[in-house]
């Protein structure tokens, strides 16, 4: 019997619906600090350009140097830094729960819970310590 | 025929390479090694940019110059940026579905990420020659 060659059909040749799960799914603590994971680590990874030009404007001399300095000082740069920061607490202490899991530890749904809620308290608690300083007490 | 570990698949799926990739867990550890490695290097990051906060020019070359923060530097360049690459590789793989472009965006992931991560490893060498204990 001579089998027919095998096809894939993306999701985009469907006639028939998909099945809703976004629009239906209710989201929660475990799937939203998942994708959010995600998400930090593509906003870290974008904003690694920032960290390089750092180090170019610094190789590059004084003048390089004080205009990534003003960039940083403007509102748009410290914009920016802020979001930055954020997504690095976040990312660092969900990667560590991650680290976690890898090792078998706080895999039940109470375990997950907490560790979730710990993640996000250490991400403001950073995030709000590190400003602080920058801009109340520097 | 022959036996093996193979052997209740067909020729024609071993031929069409179906099934497990059977490769992948380097990459696993690699993604873990580098995120202990950054938890410490990040530590070290945040310390290093608030004393850079404020810093001018010349306070800040000495300051990366000095050969632990240039080395710490370069570590974590290395570091950070090798596990940028896997995660963004994770993402490319897993949501571009046409093929061409999904490998042409992989290429240039890592073009991009080794021309940046040498650019800042070239950059911290040359401070650190300028502004180091000899320099």
């Amino acid at each position: 019997m001579t089998t027919a060659p095998v096809k894939t059909v993306s999701a985009k040749d469907r006639s028939r619906p998909l099945s809703p799960h976004l629009q239906i799914y209710r989201p929660q603590i475990t799937s939203v600090l998942s994708i959010t994971h995600r998400m930090t680590g593509l906003a870290l990874s974008i904003g690694i350009v920032f960290f390089v030009w750092w180090l170019i404007a610094a190789a590059a001399g004084p003048e390089s140097y004080a205009l990534f300095l003003a960039f940083c000082g403007s509102g748009f740069g410290q914009f920016l830094l802020f979001g930055w920061s954020l997504c690095l607490f976040y990312h660092l202490a969900s990667g560590i729960r991650h680290l976690f899991w890898d090792v078998g530890h706080f895999l039940d749904l109470k375990g997950a819970y907490v560790t979730g809620y710990l993640v996000l308290a250490f991400t403001v608690l950073a995030t709000a310590a590190l400003w602080g300083w920058v801009w109340c007490v520097r | 025929m022959s036996g093996g570990s193979d052997s209740i698949r067909t020729p024609l799926a071993r031929a069409r390479g179906l099934g497990s990739a059977r490769d992948g867990v380097g990459r696993w550890v690699a993604l873990r090694v580098s995120a202990v490695a950054n938890v410490f290097l990040i530590v070290w990051f945040v310390w290093f940019t608030l004393n850079a906060v404020g810093a001018d020019y010349i306070q800040f070359s000495y300051h990366l110059g000095h050969p632990f923060n240039a080395v710490a530097m370069i570590l974590f360049t290395m570091s950070a940026f090798w596990h940028a690459a896997i995660g963004m590789r994770e993402i490319i793989e897993d949501y571009v579905e046409c093929e061409a472009l999904r490998i042409g965006a992989l290429i240039m992931l890592y073009m991009i990420i080794f021309a940046l991560g040498v650019t800042c490893i070239f950059s911290v060498l040359k401070i650190a020659a300028l502004y180091g204990f000899n320099g």
